[in-house]
């Protein structure tokens, strides 16, 4: 680990991300859509949040909103505090040092993340000089160090490299170098290894896994599959239907969740050793978001409904044990 | 012309195979310079044999660029074969029925796909009841049985015709539009049915209602299943049988538990052990596998798989591993597992 990219953790008792009652609509002439409908979050500096939830629930435009990436017919409200600043109130000049120098991202397909006429060395390099006003010289160095440290072999000569010249791995590894370029205290992740094999997502992981223990760095990893936020997470968030219904630390929530929509997603998931067993699915789909949700937007897929309480309002998060909420009325808060 | 409303019948007994596969061979030419030339020759699939049997689920496992799509492919012959030979239930595929061969359309008709993109593999500008009813009709049903039969399969997969059967492919979610291509591929009454990568693209309560539905139809309609996916964990819950490919070959096959339970070969050991492990308090730290997938355009010579394996000595470079038997069925392609082939951990000769 070198010097030049280690990174001195903040004072703790901040938190590195607060989001308050975050919601984002979009707005078009022929609907509305609800994307997000109030979510709280916190992220300790150091810590990996998953935010484990299918299409549709929210959990990629919660992320985006965090770097304020999303599109104009986003319509967002509520807090959202980043490493102590308010992203809502920043202006277009603060938002291009904020992006890439505090909070950077990664995204699921590195092909269309990295600029194809540019080579692997020059996009980090770019980075380094725009956030840092750093030489070209001093630049190129940082860029050589930097895929040392997410391990691509014979870094020197991937320097210059066109993305279409490496395997998927390798991409996702100088994206991951990119986003890394200026020490960011926030790593955003979107589902960047869904499109990986195993052989290679594991590998991704757990240099993820690594790098952000070295530099200790926030990182909010947003995932559809259970597997992945096992290895990765510290604490994770399931959202459905733009809410998160069930937050807690990784292994309790996922050797018992309380709310029935990840218990259902956990029985639904095909383990080893489930052969020749029918699988337990969850019925229907995932609600149409036009109208904001005004009860549990799980009750109709429930098992555990109980009408009217269910779909008279939405459940506010019960917590039975410090650190795990979630909402459902069936939860016994302590 | 076969009758296009029953499944055509058992010919070579239960013992036969329904499709064996000799030899199969595809390579794909770059072309590049001036004129055209071939500068190099992707190795897709490059001396595959294998056989399916009657009624059984075949689970075809491996990373990306292995060659198991395009294998795919060619079991539907929507490529041609550059070398090996494709026997159907005891008659060669393609060739002609005086010499004891079937037909490239019986063989279709009797062979169906259902491919991973459930949005591209349906005619955006048809309604789902005509989609699924157009092969029917091809193969000359009359245009009223054909929808009858459409409306009677939606509901075998579970969507109400009266509700769905007008309804455009945009109109439905990922999970339902899965549900019409599963349909689609059955109107034809088909023995077999491919299945590649058919719930990747779904989320998770949804994979599980259509490998439930899966196993279902399966059992109604008889049917034997070729099932292709890059997740372990469900092809070990569909298969009978799974086969692993590694860069355009068989890398190991064999019965789904002696594969999960005794994996002999060490690519299948370490695609095994990357499975995320689904329990937080044993988390790894090293990954079993270093490197990514090599390019199948200059595969290494001898063993394709040496130049990641752990256990690779120099005679692994000299020959291609042979199939070593290990007993009910279980075969792998590697000198480790070969008695006598040279390598230091491989089993003595018995004398």
């Amino acid at each position: 680990m070198s010097a030049a990219v280690a990174q001195q953790p903040l004072p703790t008792g901040n938190p590195l991300v607060r989001l308050r009652d975050l919601h984002v609509r979009f707005v078009s002439r022929d609907a509305t859509v609800h994307a997000v409908n109030g979510v709280d979050l916190d992220l300790a500096t150091g810590e990996v949040l998953c935010i484990l939830g299918e299409s549709g629930s929210g959990k990629s435009v919660t992320l985006r909103a965090l770097m304020r990436l999303l599109p104009r017919t986003a319509r967002v409200e509520g807090g959202i505090e980043v490493a102590g600043r308010d992203v809502q109130a920043m202006d277009e000049g603060e938002l291009q040092d904020f992006r890439g120098g505090d909070v950077a991202m990664i995204f699921q397909e590195p092909m269309t993340a990295l600029d194809p006429v540019f080579t692997i060395g020059q996009q980090i390099g770019e980075t380094v000089r725009r956030h840092e006003k750093a030489s070209r010289r001093e630049a190129d160095a940082r860029a050589l160090e930097l895929l040392e440290l997410v391990q691509i072999p014979s870094a020197k000569r991937r320097l210059a490299a066109y993305p279409h010249e490496l395997s998927g791995g390798l991409r996702q590894r100088a994206m991951i170098a990119v986003a890394l370029a200026c020490r960011p205290k926030l790593l955003l992740a979107d589902e960047p290894t869904t499109a990986l094999d195993a052989t290679v997502q594991i590998q991704v992981l757990l240099l993820l896994r690594k790098l952000q223990e070295q530099m200790g760095m926030g990182v909010v990893f947003v995932t559809h599959d259970l597997g992945v936020a096992g290895e990765i997470a510290d604490r994770v968030a399931v959202m459905y239907a733009g809410k998160v219904v069930e937050e807690g630390p990784v292994g309790p929530l996922m050797g018992g969740p309380l709310h029935p929509y990840p218990r259902g997603l956990l029985g639904a998931t095909v383990h080893p050793g489930m052969r020749g067993k029918r699988l337990t699915t969850i019925p229907g789909a995932p609600p149409s978001l036009e109208r904001a949700p005004t009860g549990c937007p799980f009750a109709p897929r429930c098992p555990e409904v109980e009408e009217p309480a269910c779909t008279a309002a939405v459940p506010a998060p019960r917590s039975p044990v410090p650190g795990r909420a979630a909402r459902c009325i069936h939860v016994v808060a302590a | 012309m076969i009758p296009a409303d029953f499944q055509a019948i058992d010919r070579g007994g239960p013992g036969t195979p329904l499709l064996a596969l000799d030899g199969l061979r595809k390579h794909f030419p770059i072309r590049g310079g001036l004129f055209g030339r071939t500068v190099a020759t992707v190795r897709a699939v490059d001396g595959v044999t294998f056989a399916v049997r009657k009624g059984e689920t075949l689970g075809i496992v491996g990373e990306s660029g292995c060659g198991k799509s395009t294998t795919a492919r060619l079991l539907m012959r929507l490529l041609d074969l550059d070398a090996g030979s494709m026997v159907f239930d005891g008659e060669g595929v393609g060739q002609d029925s005086q010499t004891g061969g079937i037909g490239l359309k019986d063989y279709r008709r009797q062979v169906q796909m259902v491919f991973q993109d459930s949005y591209a593999s349906l005619n955006p500008r048809l309604p789902i009841e005509d989609s699924i009813a157009f092969a029917p009709r091809v193969h000359g049903l009359p245009g009223g049985e054909a929808r009858g039969r459409a409306r009677e399969l939606l509901e075998a997969v579970g969507l109400a015709p009266a509700q769905f059967a007008r309804r455009y492919p945009h109109e439905l979610s990922g999970g339902q539009r899965q549900r019409v291509n599963i349909a689609r591929a059955l109107a034809l009454r088909p023995r077999l049915v491919l299945l590649d990568e058919p719930v990747s693209a779904l989320d998770k309560s949804v994979e599980a209602q259509v490998l439930n539905l899966l196993v279902d139809l399966k059992e109604r309609f008889g049917l034997t299943y070729v099932f292709i996916s890059h997740d372990l964990n469900v092809v070990q819950y569909i298969s009978d049988r799974v086969l692993v490919m590694y860069l355009g070959e068989v890398a190991e096959i064999g019965p789904v538990d002696a594969i999960y339970e005794r994996p002999a070969h060490p690519y299948t050991r370490a695609l095994l052990a990357s499975r995320p492990s689904m329990d937080p308090a044993r988390r790894r730290t090293e990954p079993p596998l270093t490197g990514d997938p090599p390019n199948p355009v200059n595969p290494p010579s001898g063993c394709r798989f040496r130049t990641r394996c752990p256990h690779a000595e120099p005679v692994c470079a000299e020959q291609s591993p042979p199939a070593a038997n290990l007993g009910g069925g279980h075969e792998a392609r590697c000198l480790m597992a070969l008695p006598g082939s040279g390598h230091s951990q491989a089993p003595r000769l018995a004398a």
